[in-house]
């Protein structure tokens, strides 16, 4: 995997969550990702935004352009310094909230998205990767 | 802004750091210094609301460096007086354009901050359709703050009309995710408290289907793909009908005289 470009976006405030849509929503555009499929990671990157925030305490998010054997996608890699997730699995069921969220968020990222990956050792902050392929 | 615009400022400013110079005072925070600061406010204020930018603004201050510097240079009786008046003159030049950079920045924060508020009231037209009948265009970021008011707006307008339907049109939504998602199902249930249904309207082929992945379950809510499509179910729901009629033109019904006449 190649990366062609990437830049770095804080993640702390809720503003912070419109500036990352925007910058997920201009790169998929330069990609010239289908409007459905902008749509797609625009949302995935907002749930995954609002968690870092919400759950994590906040962090930064790594947005980056990347190629693979000719394809080239779209790569987010979120990062908080919050509490970790102790079962991830159950993080990951359908409805399952701590917050009286509608439980979604993960889940619905990873059908949003190509490739998804956690890794929340509690005491570490979660990390989540996703990515679309063009 | 005008050339005038600027003269009068280039000719306030100038007036107020003569005062200031004369006192000897060379920290710009100092009491010698606050009309400089009032009349740099002013200006910062001024263009920070036509859009300009911080350097712009900045500019305006510094580009006295050099006329300074010449004068300097022509009054000075030797060297190492000019070295130290000019680095006097240098310091407070740059006191100055920092504190121009961050007035400007203030004032922008401020521009923001009361069009954020503005937008937030601009933006939740709540429309009466027909009576008994709401609409809610619904433009822009549905977070949090603004949701409590479109929300709030739209049940006072429930309960001060006794409207029995309320169609909430989210054409103007950029991104539905989890969290819209749960607001507007909060509305829909609240309004329905207040004896009023919902339909939501304006929901994009790439929303509905983004939904569909994030597995929101929207099938308890009444959804039309447009704001005329519900307002059509509205009508139909109330027993009212939009029925075609032959087309009669105005004019027509104002011309008895002519056809008397013919
Ligand atoms: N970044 C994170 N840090 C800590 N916990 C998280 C994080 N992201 C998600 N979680 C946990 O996983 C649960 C499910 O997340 P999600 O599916 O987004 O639902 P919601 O945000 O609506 O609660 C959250 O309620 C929270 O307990
Ligand atoms: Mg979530």
């Amino acid at each position: 995997m190649t990366s062609l470009s990437a830049e770095s976006l804080p993640v702390e405030t809720s503003e912070h969550v419109v500036s990352v849509r925007q910058a997920v929503r201009r790169r998929a555009v330069e990609l010239g990702f289908s409007l459905v499929d902008q749509t797609k990671i625009i949302t995935a990157a907002s749930e995954l935004a609002r968690n870092a925030i919400q759950h994590g305490g906040g962090g930064e998010v790594i947005i980056e352009t990347i190629a693979l054997q000719g394809r080239r996608g779209l790569r987010l890699a979120f990062a908080d310094r919050g509490p970790g997730i102790a079962d991830v699995a159950r993080a990951m069921t359908d409805g399952y909230s701590t917050a009286g969220g509608l439980g979604l968020g993960l889940s619905g990222a990873k059908r949003l998205s190509h490739e998804f990956a956690i890794e929340a050792a509690p005491g570490t902050g979660t990390r989540v990767v996703i990515v679309r392929w063009k | 802004m005008s050339d005038a615009d600027v003269d009068s400022d280039a000719r306030q400013f100038s007036r107020a750091l003569m005062v200031a110079i004369e006192s000897g005072d060379v920290d710009v925070q100092a009491t010698a210094w606050s009309d400089v600061r009032d009349v740099l406010a002013r200006l910062s204020e001024s263009r920070a609301i036509h859009g300009a930018s911080p350097s712009e603004t900045a500019t305006f201050v510094l580009s006295l460096k050099q006329p300074i510097f010449h004068a300097l240079r022509r009054r000075a009786t030797d060297q190492n007086q000019l070295a130290d008046l000019i680095w006097t003159a240098s310091t407070l030049l740059d006191q100055l354009g920092l504190l121009v950079t961050e007035l400007h920045q203030k004032a922008r924060e401020g521009v923001i901050a009361r069009q954020q508020q503005e937008m937030m009231e601009l933006s939740t037209p709540v429309i009466t359709l027909w009576e008994g009948v709401l609409a809610l265009p619904v433009i822009g970021t549905l977070d949090s703050a603004r949701t409590q008011v479109v929300m709030e707006s739209l049940l006072q307008r429930i309960v001060d009309t006794g409207s029995v339907i309320a169609i909430l049109d989210i054409t103007g939504v950029p991104t539905v995710d989890t969290l819209v998602a749960q607001h507007l199902l909060k509305t829909v249930a609240a309004a329905r408290l207040m004896g009023a249904d919902c339909i939501i309207s304006g929901i994009r082929p790439q929303i509905a289907q983004t939904i569909v992945h994030l597995g929101v379950d929207l099938n308890a809510v009444t959804t039309k793909a447009t704001l005329a499509d519900a307002f059509a179910l509205a009508l139909r729901r109330l027993g009212k009908a939009v029925t075609r009629t032959p087309p009669r033109s105005e004019s027509a019904s104002l011309t008895p005289a002519a056809s008397a006449g013919a």
